[in-house]
């Protein structure tokens, strides 16, 4: 399973790069959405997938899977959600202000850098 | 702090008061205020004769930073009193020159004497140093205020370019110097130089020793611009007479002298010492006098009469270097071309300085220093012509002057290089005494050029914008009393010998006087026919026929292309070093986010994987693996299609929506890893995020709605294939690699009994590991007035009504 899992998070990596070369400005934040989700995943595949139980002691078992890691995604999900919605509101100004989401034309002027 | 460094902080201390005392007293030049101090401390320092002569040194310590070992230390001995009475001596007379010389309503004097007081501290404290880290100090404080004075005119362009050429090349070379001292005091463990001079004969086979050689004389050919580096000092003309009499003739040019002389007992052992010394030296003497002859500004020709005589004192240094190579020192014959370096470096000193002050006084006179609008001042000016008179009949090495004693000693000094038979001088020595004699013949040119072409020939009184007429007193009265000077010691060259030359030439060749040895220095007059006595002759007479037929053969020089000259080369050099940065800056710098990123990324594949491949890291372990069921393979394959159809869209929506269903398909694999938590947090944040997606989507430009397909690129194609490699690889090995146990077995037996929870992950989140979430709030508080502020603060639309 943790191969696969690998395999699966070096796709999303890849793809989230992918997006992120282009020259939108909305697919570029496509690209950092599925970078996080690699994140996460990662994550949790490092602990070690499968190995018990969930984590509530009313469970009664003998093995429960490391909750670190959850713990630790939790935090990062909400941290990556605050970013993400900060970028996109930052997308959706320079979308009014600017007229454009190619980040081509987002350059400075020669006099203006 | 003793007395010994109060007098050489002295002139700064003045500095400090200059600009009161100018803004107080505008009816008295300035100049009166300062020239006491020069005074006083050339009387301090010349009662240090009697205990240099006794007992060698004076040293007084005191503390700057002990821990680093960096103390000041202040070292009277002969080499260093020796310059310290230079500097004070003729500093006293350049400031009375230039009383005369700088209008008092004019000029800025304030500026102009906090310079010179700041040059004159810096120098004093450079050669009375012994500790190399204060030496340097001091070093780099003699470029700065030389940048300072030289480009005292900033108003006109050629003072700015001439200081910043001397900047940039003396920089180049102290700092060249500070690797060398940092160098030396590594292998030594200290930053004395006496220290350093005790262990010479052990650090000399240490492998950087000769890097350190090298990088202390780039130190010492830049600031006494010796060839290739001398092209500064004729820019430097620019700055006022009395600076480039006193610094560009007799101080700063000699830092780097004293840094071969102090230097030697350390690195003269070393045959390269003596072939780049000597060599360089004799090339700089030649190159320089070749060169004087065909300048026709009378401080030009003194600028590079200057680099020809300082090369001729380093030449005479290098062949000195070769007495430690003999044993015998009461038949130690190359001593002699040390004693002829330090009494060389005195008369030079001397009617350098003179005739410097008289270029000054033509100039001040006349208007002009241009020697071909110049001519038959004689009779305007019989004093100023006397000194010159004097200047040039020693600077050219006719008797009776000092210059005549100091070339003899040199022409002694070359011929016995025909005896060595080290380091291969027996091939190559042979250049010695020729090109020092062809170089003694155009000094010769040009000394009877400078006298004659402005004194003597046709009155031109139609080129000048003033009539000539004689100094007034105070301007004449230095070169006098330098000109003075000159016969003073051409007739009396012992009165020197055993109070100053002697202790100097001792400093120098220390390592062979410290078993107790002396040795007694006899200037004659009259040696008898000896083959240096011809020399002269020889240069005498092909001087003058030289000098007779000069139109027929200055011709010569324009044969040279100047795109060879080395002034070309520094400017093209510079041109070319900012286009070529300017290049290279626009070539990666273009402004385009993607290129940034494509570096990043590549950085990132390039060094994990050199580092996986170096480490052989590369690793995997399927023992310890978990069981793939049904669900993980297609909630894989959702991923997968939804990624493709992410990449494959052509309208933003199908993406937005895919990221969606990427997000959902994690929460599912949460569920199927036992996460509950974050299935819930998951599921709620992918909603909002997607409809964040679709207000933006929404909104959109009207004039780029176009939906078209992403373009495949295949540069960003395969980078984005390296990023997923790499981090697939280092993924597995990760796993593979797992080295101690999770710490989690703690959080699972505790979370009941110490903090009265059931929900491991929540217990952590708020008991255990409580601060992360305190600041993830934080984090979300921010992101929300961020939001708010972009939407809510519109500044520039503001601005526009």
């Amino acid at each position: 399973m943790e191969i696969l899992m690998s395999i699966l998070i070096g796709l999303l990596f890849a793809s989230a790069v992918y997006l992120m070369l282009s020259k939108s400005l909305l697919r570029i934040i496509i690209g950092t959405g599925l970078l996080s989700h690699g994140a996460h995943l990662l994550l949790l595949t490092m602990a070690g997938l499968k190995r018990g139980t969930v984590p509530l002691l009313g469970e009664e078992a003998t093995n429960y899977t490391d909750p670190i890691p959850q713990a630790l995604i939790l935090t990062a999900i909400v941290i990556s959600f605050g970013v993400t919605a900060f970028f996109l509101v930052l997308a959706y100004r320079a979308y009014q202000e600017l007229g454009t989401d190619n980040i081509d034309e987002m350059r400075g002027s020669k006099n203006n850098d | 702090m003793s007395l010994l460094h109060i007098a050489i902080l002295a002139p700064l201390l003045l500095a400090i008061f200059i600009p009161f005392v100018y803004k107080r007293f505008r009816s008295i030049h300035t100049g009166w205020f300062v020239l006491w101090l020069p005074a006083i401390l050339f009387i301090y320092f010349l009662q240090y004769l009697p205990d240099i002569k006794n007992q060698g040194f004076v040293e007084k310590t005191f503390n700057w930073i002990p821990s680093l070992g960096i103390n000041f230390t202040a070292y009277v001995d002969g080499l260093g009193l020796l310059f310290a009475l230079l500097i004070t001596g003729i500093g006293t007379l350049v400031v009375f020159y230039s009383i005369y010389y700088l209008a008092k309503d004019k000029e800025n004097l304030g500026s102009f004497y906090v310079y010179l007081l700041m040059f004159m501290a810096a120098m004093l404290g450079v050669v009375l140093s012994d500790n190399l880290i204060v030496l340097y100090a001091f070093w780099e404080l003699t470029s700065f205020s030389s940048f300072l004075l030289i480009g005292f005119w900033y108003t006109k362009e050629r003072s700015r370019h001439g200081a910043q050429k001397s900047m940039l090349i003396t920089v180049f070379g102290g700092l060249s110097m500070l690797g060398g001292f940092i160098i030396l005091s590594l292998l030594t463990g200290t930053f004395s130089i006496r220290e350093i001079i005790s262990q010479a004969g052990e650090i000399s086979t240490e492998p950087f020793f000769i890097l350190a050689l090298v990088l202390v004389l780039l130190g010492a050919f830049t600031k006494s611009a010796q060839f290739p580096f001398h092209i500064w000092l004729p820019d430097a003309m620019e700055a006022p007479t009395p600076v480039s009499a006193y610094l560009h003739s007799a101080t700063m040019v000699k830092a780097g002298i004293y840094i071969v002389a102090r230097m030697s007992p350390v690195f003269a052992e070393q045959g390269l010492w003596i072939w780049l010394v000597g060599g360089v030296g004799l090339l700089t003497l030649f190159w320089g006098s070749f060169n004087a002859v065909k300048q026709t500004d009378l401080k030009a020709i003194l600028a590079f009469s200057t680099i020809s005589q300082l090369g001729m004192i380093m030449s005479m240094l290098g062949l000195g270097a070769a007495a430690l190579h003999y044993d015998h020192l009461s038949e130690n014959i190359y001593m002699g071309a040390t004693v002829a370096a330090v009494f060389h470096l005195i008369n030079h000193a001397t009617f350098k300085g003179s005739l410097f002050m008289v270029a000054g006084i033509v100039d001040h006179e006349t208007g002009t220093r241009d020697i071909r609008k110049l001519g038959g001042l004689m009779q305007f000016m019989p004093i100023t012509a006397t000194i010159a008179f004097i200047g040039t009949f020693s600077m050219a090495g006719l008797p009776p002057f000092n210059g005549f004693l100091s070339k003899e000693m040199f022409f002694t000094s070359v011929i016995h290089v025909l005896s060595l038979d080290i380091f291969n001088l027996e091939t190559w020595g042979a250049l010695f005494p020729i090109l020092a004699w062809i170089a003694s013949v155009f000094t010769f040119v040009y000394s009877m050029m400078l006298f004659f072409k402005t004194f003597r020939g046709q009155y031109q009184s139609e080129k000048l914008k003033k009539k000539p007429h004689e100094a007034p007193v105070g301007m004449w009265i230095p070169p006098a009393i330098l000109g003075s000077l000159v016969i003073l010691i051409g007739f009396f060259p012992n009165l020197l010998s055993n109070t100053i030359l002697k202790p100097a030439a001792e400093v120098i060749q220390s390592p062979l006087i410290n078993e107790g040895h002396s040795f007694d220095i006899h200037i004659s007059f009259w040696h008898g026919f000896k083959p240096e006595l011809f020399m002269t002759i020889g240069v005498i007479v092909v001087g003058v026929l030289l000098y007779k037929t000069m139109p027929k053969w200055t011709a010569i020089y324009n044969k040279f292309p100047s795109s060879l000259s080395l002034n070309h080369l520094y400017d093209q050099g510079l041109v070319h070093t900012e286009k070529g940065s300017n290049k290279v800056t626009d070539f990666y710098m273009n402004g385009s986010i993607r290129n940034y990123m494509v570096y990043i990324f590549i950085a990132f594949i390039g060094l994990l994987t050199i580092t996986i491949i170096k480490k052989d890291a590369f690793f995997m372990d399927k023992s310890d693996l978990a069981p793939i069921g049904i669900y993980e393979i297609v909630l894989t394959l959702i991923i997968v299609a939804a990624a493709i159809t992410i990449l494959m869209a052509k309208s933003r929506l199908t993406s937005i929506i895919a990221l969606g269903a990427i997000g959902y398909t994690v929460a599912l694999f949460f569920v199927l890893f036992r996460a509950p938590d974050l299935v819930l947090t998951q599921l709620v944040i992918e909603t909002v995020s997607v409809a964040l997606f679709l207000l933006a989507f929404y909104h959109l430009p009207k004039i780029n709605r176009k939906e078209e397909r992403m373009r495949f690129k295949l540069t960003n194609a395969i980078v984005a294939a390296g990023v997923g490699i790499v981090v697939t690889i280092i993924a597995l090995s990760a796993h593979s690699n797992k080295l101690f146990k999770s710490i989690s077995e703690y959080y699972i037996e505790n979370t009941a009994d110490k903090a009265g929870g059931g929900n491991m992950v929540n217990v952590i989140l708020v008991d255990f590991r409580g601060f992360d979430t305190m600041f993830e709030i934080a984090v979300l508080g921010i992101a929300a007035l961020g939001v708010y502020g972009m939407i809510k603060l519109r500044l520039s639309r503001r601005q526009d009504r």
